[in-house]
């Protein structure tokens, strides 16, 4: 599968591989990480960001993409709507229909709440499905919250929001507990103990897994709950707006079916946002490992009511990426593969950093590699380091990738790679949206009845999250969101509804001189892999 | 036409794309802008479950449309939705033993033995194996077998005895993780630990700490081997 100069350097790899896989590499320094990423990563690239000019984080900047959707126009724009007969009318509203949409909409219901779940694409259609390598939990005789809430207080770069971060890490042994009373399978010794490991930044071996399906066995899970407890739940309708009562708080939502373009109108006494990411808006033009709906929906409604955003200028760049081939480029090889022991190399077989640095600085780190050091792999459509796969069965003996990573195995086998016998190359891609919308401790935003859990949420994690505190997050606060949130449906009369807050969003923009033909939320993305016929468009 | 394109049949109309692209991708060079049969693009999510044959080809072929480089005169049909039976049940009350499985997906003991859901796995997975270790209430072998599925559906779409193999699994995996597994002491310690309390000075006194103390803590904690 691999060609020419691929082959060559392969062969350096393969020659260092013994004394590479005894070798440990030093970490960094404090300050060493902070030039390096001052100088390599993609959010210090000052002009890849705009500085908003409407809206509550007005002089506040967020990437080019983002600002472009949340400074755009609405879908109901020019649309007349009747919004007092509602076609549905529940007590919470979830917008999405992920791990902490799902995890919300279960805690809601058994609180007694009348729930109803929207999800533009499938129940289970999120980057949730997707996370391979694990859950957080400090559960551990030798761990604890306090050392859990240091590494990532210290891996977000001492920016998380105290309250949250405690909530994270407090609350994490009890959602481990919680998944597991509803059946998901995590990776266990004979007597019960947790097989856990590192993950870049971690002080204690706290990764829980399912193999390398964690965030697919969970989502499959929580998908099966919702659909024993019979929640309604309507698929492939989006929400396109939210929906504000004569009090100003959030009341409903415009809904879309996605096929046939209907509206619809659903009323509800509190609303929880549960979008995900925005890994499909490609900044800086990098390919994404997120799902095909990552399109930050959840901010533009949140903004445009009025909801403030944390941090929405920092994203996570998953340092291992897949390079080649070309078919899988920017697909996610999870960070399982350095906990278990592979290392990155470089061109000339060297390994050239720690492999379980946070995921800012080994993305940095990469792309100093590939860039001003000139040691990186040409792919044949850029560049890439190697992860040394093979060092995997060296350190933990033949048929730990087959027992520990097989949606890795399988994954390059289909395209000729056997990854226990040959490294693959990496590259960083988009991988999570750090920031979000701002909430409190209890889930809600600073507009009233106006709830977010998950991805959308900023300010958890800081300016960077450590592997496994995001499946770790979606169940924290999508059941402390749907807990919450159906509590204060119990105590909540909604008025007349209306959607002044678009109206008036759109004279901002007008008095801002933003002129622009796009709408948003931005739904999809389109592909066309450079056919020339829609190019052009 | 280039040398590198080929020629591919979606639902039967011809298109020529680059022999590079992905079933997916193919589709969408042809123009298509995917809202079913296209969910998490990495082999994760089942979406996009595909059947396809190629010209002069008997054997009808199934692959994930986001896995699959697309080939030379392929025939692609897209199966963006599968009837599957999803029986309701109570994960608190179910009983631990065949007999769940004899009461929501009965189904299972009419296999023939025909093994097409095999064959059909987009994941390579011996289906009709762990149906067999289902029907005989081994939940913990079924697990194991299925560990892997997607839900794509597509075994169910060629079984001639109406089972919804992924369902099954799913719920042999429930049980197997809920009741089978062994318990584990040191979750249920920390749990009872956070209850009591027990963490909560350490964590307020960190919470109230200056930044610059917790850089003092973060650069030099020791790090578990």
């Amino acid at each position: 599968m691999y060609q020419n100069e691929m082959l060559r350097s392969m062969e350096k790899v393969a020659a260092n591989r013994a004394a590479n896989t005894d070798f440990e590499p030093r970490r960094m320094t404090a300050d060493e990480k902070e030039t390096l990423l001052a100088t390599y990563h993609p959010d210090y690239k000052a002009e890849e960001f705009r500085v908003l000019t409407v809206g509550p984080n007005k002089g506040g900047k967020v990437p080019t993409e983002l600002s472009a959707l949340l400074q755009a126009h609405s879908r109901v724009k020019d649309v007349s709507l009747d919004l007092s007969h509602p076609d549905y009318d529940v007590d919470v509203l979830v917008i999405g229909g992920g791990g902490a949409g799902a995890a919300a909409a279960i805690e809601a219901n058994e609180a007694g709440a009348n729930v109803l779940v929207v999800t533009k694409l499938r129940m289970g259609d999120a980057n949730t499905m997707m996370a391979e390598g694990g859950i957080q939990a400090a559960d551990k005789p030798n761990d604890s919250p306090a050392i859990h809430y240091v590494d990532a207080f210290g891996g977000g770069h001492y920016a998380a929001i105290p309250e949250l971060l405690y909530k994270l890490v407090n609350d994490a042994p009890g959602a481990i507990k919680w998944l597991s009373d509803l059946g998901v399978e995590f990776d266990k010794a004979p007597d019960g103990t947790m097989v856990t490991t590192h993950g870049g930044g971690t002080s204690r071996k706290r990764m829980h897994a399912a193999k390398d399906y964690s965030g697919a066995e969970i989502m499959r899970t929580l998908r099966d709950e919702v659909l024993n407890r019979q929640i309604p739940m309507v698929d492939f309708t989006a929400a396109i707006e939210l929906i504000k009562d004569e009090n100003g708080r959030a009341a409903g939502a415009v809904l879309m079916n996605m096929e046939t373009d209907e509206l619809t109108v659903a009323r509800a006494k509190t609303v929880i946002i549960a979008t995900g990411g925005a890994g499909r808006l490609h900044y800086q033009g990098f390919p994404t490992s997120n799902h095909y709906g990552a399109t930050a929906d959840g901010l533009v409604l949140g903004y445009r009511a009025g909801a403030e955003l944390l941090y929405a200028d920092t994203l996570q760049y998953h340092p291992t990426g897949a390079a080649y081939p070309e078919q899988i480029f920017g697909a996610l090889v999870t960070e399982k593969v350095r906990s278990l022991g592979a290392k990155l190399v470089n061109a000339e077989g060297e390994v050239f950093m720690h492999p379980l640095e946070t995921r800012d600085v080994s993305a940095a780190s990469i792309i100093r590699e590939c860039s001003d050091r000139g040691k990186g792999v040409d792919t044949g459509s850029g560049k890439g380091v190697w992860l040394d796969t093979p060092m995997i069965e060296l350190k933990g003996g033949e048929g730990t990738i087959e027992k520990r990573i097989p949606a890795m195995l399988r994954m390059f086998m289909k395209y000729g790679i056997d990854i226990r016998k040959e490294p693959i190359l990496v590259y960083p891609t988009l991988h999570y949206q750090n920031g979000g919308l701002r909430i409190r401790a209890d889930g809600q935003t600073n507009v009233e009845n106006l709830y977010v859990a998950g991805e959308a949420v900023g300010g958890i994690h800081g300016r960077n999250r450590l592997m496994g505190n995001s499946l770790l997050d979606i169940i924290v606060f999508g059941r402390s969101a749907g807990k919450n949130a159906a509590a204060k449906a119990k105590e909540t009369t909604v008025g007349a509804l209306n959607l002044d807050h678009v109206a008036a969003f759109e004279k901002e923009l007008a008095a801002a001189g933003i002129e622009t033909d796009l709408v948003s939320p931005k739904l999809l993305p389109t592909y066309t892999h450079g056919n020339p016929k829609f190019e052009a468009k | 036409m280039n040398d590198n394109f080929v020629s591919i049949y979606l639902f039967g109309k011809k298109y020529d794309v680059p022999g590079n692209l992905t079933v997916m991708g193919a589709m969408e060079y042809a123009g298509y802008q995917l809202k079913r049969g296209c969910g998490c693009r990495n082999g994760f999510c089942g979406a996009c479950a595909t059947i396809y044959r190629v010209k002069g080809d008997r054997e009808l072929k199934v692959c994930l449309a986001c896995q699959t480089k697309v080939e030379n005169d392929m025939y692609i049909a897209t199966l963006p939705f599968f009837p599957l039976i999803k029986e309701v049940y109570d994960i608190n009350k179910v009983p631990v033993n065949e007999q769940v499985m004899m009461q929501l997906y009965p189904e299972i003991y009419a296999c023939v033995g025909c093994n097409a859901c095999t064959k059909a796995c987009t994941q390579g997975l011996n289906v009709m194996q762990y149906i067999a270790y289902a029907q005989r209430g081994d939940f913990e072998k079924c697990a194991e077998e299925s560990f892997d599925c997607v839900m794509c559906g597509v075994c169910s779409s060629r079984c001639p005895a109406g089972i919804s193999h992924p369902q099954v699994a799913l719920l042999a995996r429930r049980i197997n993780g809920k009741y089978l597994a062994p318990a584990c002491g040191h979750l249920e310690d920390r749990v009872k630990e956070i209850e009591n309390g027990t963490f909560e000075d350490l964590l307020q006194d960190l919470m109230g700490k200056p930044v610059s103390e917790l850089k003092e803590l973060y650069n030099n904690r020791e790090i578990e081997k």
